[in-house]
């Protein structure tokens, strides 16, 4: 395919892989928290977590970003706490785009998991519970495995949504080639480009390719995993 | 080991109220639909918090609002089986057993895998997943599952309520071996009169939340006062009987302490115990010593008391040797036969169910 592709497109396309990679690996410990609170506790401020998450999802994609930049631009205090601290850079980074497609994604991700814990019977949960089974054990030996097929979904759903994702990233960390130049990004660039229309339509079939890649990959995944689950 | 509860916690529109203890056994927590079993068990398990009250398991509390003990589920070492099985369905039927296992003391003792699989009849489905079980195999490998993390008690929750009359008649041996054959005590959830008449050694009976009465299982299920709740269809009593001898005919003699009974062929070796559970609609009463009549079974017995019913029957309790019997007549007969306390009678038994309570001879 390297071949097919010219260097800025493999460039764009390896770049969206890598953040969308990274957003959904990153953003999967904190969607399913996330998601088991929201789906299992009573707590205060529960809808207000409801609503922030799904902030992103109902936002223009445009603020969402800006707000990014308000929030982690390099002179922005969790910005600056973050490279001093940590060393790390945000703003006009992919590590930015990373976290970008992470937000953007995560309404997707929580919802696919706790629609997988609604399907899960919490009576199961109490009778590990009466097994022995502390919190901890209860929560690795049961939920998880039974949640296996959510997880995935959440994931591969998230992946698609990153891979996807432009209006946040373009604005948080604008659109440097080889830097923080996304699928998306990319596309858009050659569109505004006179001859380059090959280009943007060669991306144009990568995307829809992944896309469905995707889709079927967890379609197939869930379903083999839900199978495994029930034993038939 | 034993259970003593004493809880107060408001539900709906009722008060839980239970105060009673569960000796070693089998302790039947018996009452109609919505009057605050499960709610019971709930608490005992842990699954549900009483607002004031303590249970005491073993002598060590488990909970308690004086003193501010509420141990979580999983350190309550009971063992629960409930109505809907709750097997974990990404688990074979092995490693649903053997759950508990690893989460039990390290100096616990009891049953292995093989032994409780081969007590419950389930060593050949050890590889299956529960979606491939009947609901009978589901709940004895629930019973298993329970038993293998080594409770101190075993709780069950109507655990055959979901079957068939079948499956129920093929679970309730297994549950007998279990009470006959562990030392763990269990209490045991149901709104089947049958049921309890066949396993319970203890008998709590509940209404509205309240307990009404509690006692030895004999004592509870011949008690005229307790007809009522327990329903006129289903009253009756439970008899210690003892096999004698089978004789050639198919018949088994078995000697309960008023006489001797003649009961179809009983697949108990002589000299083992078993329950008999006559029915209190089974019952004919005579005042002379009957002749010409085909029933075998006829004890010689005292009139304890007699107790009018709203209809027209009439509950009269006898005692037959050392046992006590219910029959049910019209409140017609017993006043043209002029039946008073304290007079001898002659109780023609026309129906008796068995149970075993001994399976080592069976």
């Amino acid at each position: 395919m390297s071949d097919w592709l010219r260097a800025e497109e493999w460039m764009a396309l390896t770049l969206s892989l890598k953040v969308s990679f990274w957003a959904v690996l990153i953003s999967l410990p904190f969607g399913l928290l996330v998601a088991y609170a929201l789906e299992r506790k009573e707590f205060r401020g529960r809808q207000a977590l409801n609503g922030l998450v799904h902030l992103p999802l109902i936002l223009p994609p445009v603020v969402t970003g800006y707000l990014l930049l308000l929030a982690f631009g390099r002179r922005a205090p969790l910005g600056l706490w973050l490279e001093e601290t940590f060393g790390l850079v945000l703003a006009f980074r992919w590590t930015g785009a990373v976290l970008a497609a992470a937000i953007m994604a995560f309404p997707l991700m929580v919802r696919a998991i706790r629609l997988g814990l609604e399907g899960i019977d919490p009576k199961l949960e109490e009778a590990a519970a009466t097994l022995g089974a502390s919190r901890f054990w209860v929560f690795a030996t049961v939920t998880l495995p039974l949640l296996l097929p959510g997880l995935i979904t959440g994931a591969i759903l998230a992946f698609a949504k990153a891979m996807g994702e432009f209006g946040a990233t373009i604005t948080f960390v604008s659109n440097i080639p080889g830097q923080t130049q996304t699928l998306p990004s990319a596309i858009y660039t050659f569109l505004q480009v006179p001859g380059a229309e090959a280009s943007a339509l060669r991306l144009v079939v990568v995307s829809i390719f992944v896309a469905m890649g995707a889709l079927v990959a967890s379609e197939v995944l869930a379903r083999r995993a839900a199978k495994r689950i029930s034993g038939r | 080991m034993s259970l003593s509860v004493d809880i107060l916690h408001p539900l709906g529109a009722m008060d839980l109220e239970v105060c009673f203890e569960a000796p070693r056994g089998v302790t039947a927590l018996f009452g109609a639909s919505g009057t605050g079993k499960t709610s019971v068990i709930n608490a005992v398990a842990g699954l549900l918090r009483p607002r004031t009250g303590r249970i005491i398991l073993d002598g060590e509390p488990i909970f308690d609002t004086a003193m501010k003990i509420d141990l979580p589920v999983h350190k309550r070492c009971l063992g629960c089986v409930f109505q809907d099985g709750r097997l974990f369905p990404h688990l074979n039927v092995q490693q649903n057993l053997v759950y508990g296992q690893k989460f039990a003391a390290v100096d616990s003792t009891g049953p292995d895998l093989p032994e409780v699989a081969g007590m419950l009849g389930i060593s050949e489905l050890l590889s299956r997943r529960p979606a491939a079980l009947s609901g009978g195999e589901k709940q004895r490998v629930a019973i298993g599952r329970a038993l293998l993390s080594r409770p101190k008690m075993l709780v069950m929750d109507e655990p055959l309520a979901a079957l068939d009359e079948p499956r129920k008649q093929d679970i309730l041996p297994y549950l007998e071996r279990l009470r006959d054959e562990t030392d763990i005590p269990i209490l045991y959830v149901s709104h089947s009169v049958s049921e309890v008449a066949r396993l319970a050694t203890t008998v709590v009976m509940m209404d509205k939340g309240k307990v009404t009465r509690f006692g030895p299982a004999e004592e509870i299920l011949s008690d005229p006062a307790n007809v009522r709740q327990l329903g006129l269809r289903e009253a009756g009593s439970v008899l210690q009987g003892v096999v004698a001898a089978h004789h050639d005919d198919g018949l088994t003699e078995v000697t309960v302490s008023g006489g001797t009974l003649l009961l179809p062929h009983v697949n108990v070796d002589p000299g083992h115990q078993i329950r008999v559970r006559v029915l209190a609609k089974d019952i004919i009463l005579a005042t002379k010593a009957p002749k010409g009549l085909s029933a075998l079974n006829i004890l010689p017995a005292d009139i304890v008391s007699i107790r009018d019913g709203s209809g027209p029957g009439t509950i009269v309790q006898l005692k037959a040797g050392e046992d006590l019997l219910l029959a049910r007549i019209t409140r017609r007969s017993a006043e043209a036969m002029a039946l008073k306390s304290g007079d001898r009678v002659h109780a023609v038994i026309k129906a008796v169910s068995v149970a075993r309570t001994d399976v080592g001879g069976g």
